[in-house]
């Protein structure tokens, strides 16, 4: 069973009377184990299709699967950790308080939450921010409380949208890291990113999307073989046609 | 489900009571009713009924003031500051969801009333100590039945608190203030138009008066505080009644909140 399937995905987005659509009859699937990079121009429709996928939003047409169970159910997203874009989060929250409280959304028990919490806050760096709350975080910090609360119920689909955004080059590396640490623990990824380099290193498997259509699907290496040349210059030459 | 919606209730609360808002209104309504004290001294005879009356339209006007400000904010707040993608994309359905803010804010009103509640009979106790004209003891003028008057007046802020998250699913924070304040104005003075327009005026104009009075929720029921005040009688009926009107139609608010966020798209 694939960990997330989409087909036909259609939305579209009334603006005052004219209609936008925002991603058109999108078909994909990614495997289990799979690191899947989404690529795509400012306005192509990553950020859509997450909120798709995750439910937030319905589909004009089309649908979405998690693990086989339909997207806007609430049990498809019980394995499932998201990361949303420029995160922001109740700032009256310390960083162990709002682990604590998405734990708690999960059904983790308190012993669970404690533990997960410690492991989370030192895998991400914020040891010493663990009682700071969080309308005192920077936006890396906001970013990284955000990786944490992502990963606070071991899910085994995690759902990253511009997860790189915001870091500093270390904390770029060391997302880059838990990405492959993740995939080694036998988790499924899925990442939307700018910043292709990244997604060249760790990606096993692409998806190209401009103007809600995509354009180009399969694994990295079978794409730079057949094209020799980088996935940036790539990505450029076709994006701009 | 449960500790889903106490999660969330809980995280609502705290959300709240870090709201300057919150703590302003509980702050001045705790002063209105000590101040009472001034304004009954000032007068002769009958001190405690001024306390009383001041103190439970303390409860009643703060009390709304939280119920609308921040119940319309309720959804609408999650939305703008995009807070609701982190709880909603977890397993949380957006019915619990919605029950968990609706208990959030029910927490936050139930925390006001308590402490305007014991603020009040604090200053009941207290005013014979205080003001050498009124004779008798810390116990003389604390009266019981002002629990029922601050219950029903409960039960109109969990209505209103209800009107309010229903406006937020759908409108922004400051047309769901409009609304809800609105609603609570209407709520109020319809009995009292249907009452004067009995029949002088046509039937149509009758009709619609009697309309809007039956389709709105009648606010002025809960209103007992003259009664408790000035010794006068309240049926145990009248409580049975007034308590299920105002679960029915709260379930039902609820119900059509409920309905119209699930389809909605949060983007
Ligand atoms: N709520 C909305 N109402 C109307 N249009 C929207 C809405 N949300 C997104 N869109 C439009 O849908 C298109 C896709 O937006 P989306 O946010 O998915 O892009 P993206 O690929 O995530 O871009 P970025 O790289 O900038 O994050 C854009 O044209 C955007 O204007
Ligand atoms: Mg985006």
């Amino acid at each position: 069973m694939p960990a997330i399937e989409c087909t036909g995905l259609t939305k579209t987005y009334s603006v005052g009377l004219k209609k936008h659509v925002a991603l058109d009859h999108l078909d994909f699937q990614v495997q289990e184990g799979e690191v899947f990079g989404f690529l795509g121009p400012n306005g192509a429709g990553k950020t859509t299709t997450i909120k798709l996928l995750l439910g937030l939003i319905q589909p004009t047409s089309g649908a979405a699967t998690i693990f086989g169970h339909p997207s806007h159910t609430a049990t498809a997203r019980a394995r499932v950790g998201f990361l949303p874009e420029s995160p922001y989060f109740y700032d009256h929250l310390t960083a162990t308080e709002f682990l604590a409280f998405c734990g708690r959304l999960f059904g983790l028990t308190s012993v669970a939450i404690h533990d997960a919490t410690l492991r989370l806050l030192k895998q991400v760096g914020l040891e010493e921010a663990a009682h700071t709350p969080l309308r005192k975080f920077s936006k890396g910090m906001l970013q990284r409380i955000g990786i944490a609360q992502a990963l606070i119920n071991d899910p085994q689909l995690v759902i990253l949208d511009e997860p790189m955004s915001g870091l500093d080059p270390i904390g770029r590396k060391d997302c880059r890291d838990l990405i492959l640490q993740l995939k080694q623990a036998g988790k499924t990824i899925c990442f939307s990113s700018h910043i292709i380099p990244d997604v060249e290193m760790i990606c096993d498997h692409i998806a190209i999307l401009v103007k809600g259509k995509l354009i180009r699907m399969g694994r990295v290496e079978e794409i730079l073989d057949a094209h020799q040349e980088t996935l940036e210059a790539l990505f450029i030459r076709e994006t701009q046609t | 489900m449960m500790r889903q919606i106490g999660a969330i209730a809980f995280n609502t609360f705290k959300g709240a009571v870090h709201e300057r808002l919150f703590y302003n209104l509980l702050i001045f309504a705790i002063v209105m009713v000590t101040g009472s004290i001034l304004v009954a001294s000032l007068t002769l005879g009958e001190q405690s009924k001024i306390i009383m009356d001041m103190g439970l339209a303390s409860h009643n006007l703060f009390g709304m003031l939280i119920a609308v400000f921040l119940g319309t904010g309720l959804i609408s707040g999650e939305i703008e500051r995009r807070t609701i993608h982190t709880v909603l994309s977890k397993p949380v359905g957006r019915t619990t969801f919605l029950m968990g803010k609706y208990a959030g804010l029910l927490l936050t009103l139930f925390t006001n009333t308590v402490a305007i509640t014991a603020t009040l009979y604090v200053v009941l106790a207290l005013h014979p100590k205080i003001d050498p004209y009124v004779k008798g003891d810390m116990l003389t003028y604390v009266e019981p039945r002002l629990l029922l008057a601050i219950y029903m007046t409960f039960l109109e802020l969990m209505l209103l608190s209800a009107v309010a998250l229903l406006f937020s699913t759908f409108t922004t924070a400051t047309l769901a203030t409009v609304f809800s304040l609105s609603t609570y104005a209407i709520g109020h003075l319809s009995g009292t138009i249907m009452t004067m327009s009995s029949k002088r005026v046509s039937l149509a104009t009758r009709l619609l008066v009697q309309g809007v009075h039956y389709l709105f929720p009648n606010f002025s029921q809960f209103d007992i505080k003259n009664q408790v005040v000035h010794g006068v009688a309240v049926t145990p009926a009248y409580f049975g009644y007034t308590t299920g009107y105002a679960i029915l139609y709260l379930t039902l608010l609820l119900l059509i909140a409920s309905t119209i966020f699930s389809r909605r798209d949060l983007g």
